[in-house]
């Protein structure tokens, strides 16, 4: 549905997206992560043809972005970061002039609005001026605006930005609601947001793409691999040399604690799972074992490791 | 089509949601229905005298009241202008780009040029709703005069009134498109207006080329034959040109918002 190539953009000597391909499935939701100023938005622009790339081609629906500008504005919903609302206008009138300018035919546009507005849930809001609702309403409004006149593309650019955690996960099940039928590419920093709304995410940081993959692979591809936490009462270097006699254990961190307990973190090898070899090992000492859970590394990991590179470079350069 | 009505429709109601619609309209009465009184009694008063002087000396004088009045009166209209029409003009676009519903209809299949013409159009169509008052006034007075005055005066000077504004407000237009800040669309429009009167009083029968070029090009010099009742086609070529003119520059200057970070 979406297609990708070699994407670059400048402004002048900045470049803010570098060579960035990748593509969207019909139906899929991709999740476009990274920090701020990493170059979502700009990417996000060009596939919505609002600006042009400086070289590479994008192509949506079969069309491409720059060439045919027109068909693919037909074919994409999009919400900007700020929601394109007019504050003077009441949203009835809004979804209404936002149908006309996509070139809706007048008999589906009642039928049309309607559905926004039950599917962003704002249907008591229907008379009232944009300027008198509150940022969480303005942005589901923005949001009604980008699949009023029911497009196979929406992009989202940071779509539960500035909403309360409640009106979130509401936004969540709307966009995991929409996809099958639409196309999304959403874009955001947060990161459960992509594990739990994308089937795929793009981690993309000073315009590179660092990473494409799901969520789950992108977890399971981690460096170190298998992590477990324990907690025993035990004296810490006993404890500790009692661990690194664990087959597959390549790192242990520990460290006690008041009461007696000591706690320990051991990091696996690839594709091993040793906690029961560290339960045993703890049971075998005679030590009351209190807590023993694998911590899992979270995307939060892979995002700070994928991300920070060029820090911790610097760092060990030093 | 579709789209520049759209466009056109939204406009027109922003105009009446927002007080500007009002304000401007509602003060433009009020100093056109003043202007056009001080003229019309002072040219009567001066008819009269002219009445008298010609019964003394034995020579009666022809005096065209309705037509001194409506060319004084389509004359001092072009300074009203100045003042009111940035007022139409200076929220069209730099409003669009501050709170980034640009970007929303820069991504729907519209093209440039009907959001241009479509937001040109709705501030023609409240230049003439604010204008149509004023024509009760002359035909009022038109219908009390004996002889009845030449009506194409008064056709002519709506004509040239229709012209000499749409030519303000596509370069106001222009202007707007040019800056993300009201005020600032505000104060360049007026210095860009005041410039062009500037231009055409300082250059007012001067001989040197350049000063005839400029009266050549002076958007107020052209207006002054529609005030006496002549429809000529040089003015009019003139101002339609001057229009398609600044309506493209405002179609380039909003194709080039993409090309720029913002």
């Amino acid at each position: 549905m979406i297609e990708v190539q070699d994407l670059t953009k400048s402004y002048g000597s900045v470049t803010a997206v570098d060579h960035v391909s990748f593509t969207v499935n019909k139906g899929e939701i991709l999740g476009f992560l990274g920090p701020n100023g990493a170059g979502k938005t700009t990417t996000m622009r060009v596939l919505t043809g609002y600006m042009p790339a400086t070289s590479g081609t994008a192509r949506i629906a079969g069309f491409d972005v720059f060439e045919d500008s027109m068909e693919v504005r037909r074919h994409i919903g999009y919400l900007p970061e700020t929601p394109p609302v007019y504050p003077d206008m009441t949203v009835e009138t809004y979804l209404d002039f936002v149908l006309r300018i996509k070139d809706v035919a007048s008999e589906k546009r009642q039928e049309r609005i309607a559905d926004a507005l039950a599917k962003t849930n704002i249907e008591d809001k229907r008379k009232e001026l944009i300027k008198h609702l509150s940022r969480g309403y303005r942005q589901r409004v923005g949001l009604a605006q980008a699949l009023v006149h029911d497009p196979d593309v929406i992009i989202l650019d940071e779509p539960t930005v500035g909403l309360d955690p409640k009106q979130i996960i509401e936004v969540r099940h709307l966009i995991k609601g929409l996809a099958g039928n639409h196309t999304i590419i959403l874009s955001t920093h947060i990161l459960p947001e992509v594990s739990m709304t994308c089937d795929r995410v793009v981690i993309i940081n000073k315009g590179k793409i660092a990473a494409v993959d799901t969520p789950a692979n992108l977890t399971m591809r981690l460096k170190g691999g298998q992590r477990v936490y324990v907690d025993a009462k035990a004296p810490e270097q006993a404890l500790e040399a009692a661990l690194r006699q664990v087959q597959g254990a390549t790192r242990v961190e520990v460290s006690s604690r008041a009461d007696g307990h000591a706690t320990a973190t051991v990091e696996a090898a690839r594709g091993q799972d040793i906690r029961s070899q560290i339960a045993a090992k703890v049971f075998e000492k005679g030590w009351p074992l209190y807590e023993l859970r694998g911590a899992s590394r979270s995307l939060e990991d892979i995002f700070l490791e994928l991300t920070t590179d060029d820090a911790t470079h610097a760092q060990q350069a030093k | 089509m579709r789209g520049l009505y759209a466009i056109y429709r939204k406009e027109m109601g922003q105009y009446f949601v927002s007080p500007i619609a009002y304000v401007v309209v509602g003060l433009f009465l009020i100093a056109s229905t003043l202007l056009f009184n001080i003229y019309l009694k002072g040219i009567m008063q001066e008819a009269q005298q002219m009445a008298m002087q010609g019964m003394q000396y034995g020579m009666p004088e022809s005096f065209d009241v309705p037509g001194q009045v409506m060319r004084q009166f389509f004359g001092v209209l072009t300074i009203v202008f100045l003042l009111f029409l940035p007022l139409l003009t200076m929220g069209l676009y730099a409003d669009e780009r501050k709170r980034g519903t640009m970007e929303l209809l820069m991504t729907s299949p519209i093209t440039e040029m009907q959001i241009v013409l479509g937001k040109f159009f709705a501030s023609l169509t409240l230049f003439v709703a604010m204008l149509l008052p004023t024509a009760s006034y002359i035909v009022f007075m038109c219908l009390k005069s004996d002889p009845a005055p030449a009506w194409r005066v008064l056709l002519a000077g709506y004509a040239g009134v229709l012209l000499f504004g749409g030519s303000l407000l596509s370069f106001g237009l222009f202007l707007s498109s040019l800056t993300e800040s009201q005020i600032i669309a505000a104060a360049i429009t007026y210095g860009g207006f005041l410039s062009l009167w500037v231009m055409d009083f300082g250059t007012q029968g001067s001989a040197s080329i350049s000063g005839q070029l400029i009266q050549y090009l002076s958007v107020i010099r052209h207006y002054d034959d529609f005030s006496r009742g002549i429809i000529d086609t040089t003015a009019v070529v003139y101002y339609l040109s001057f229009i398609a003119f600044f309506v493209f520059l405002t179609v380039r200057s909003v194709d080039s918002m993409r090309w720029r970070r913002a």
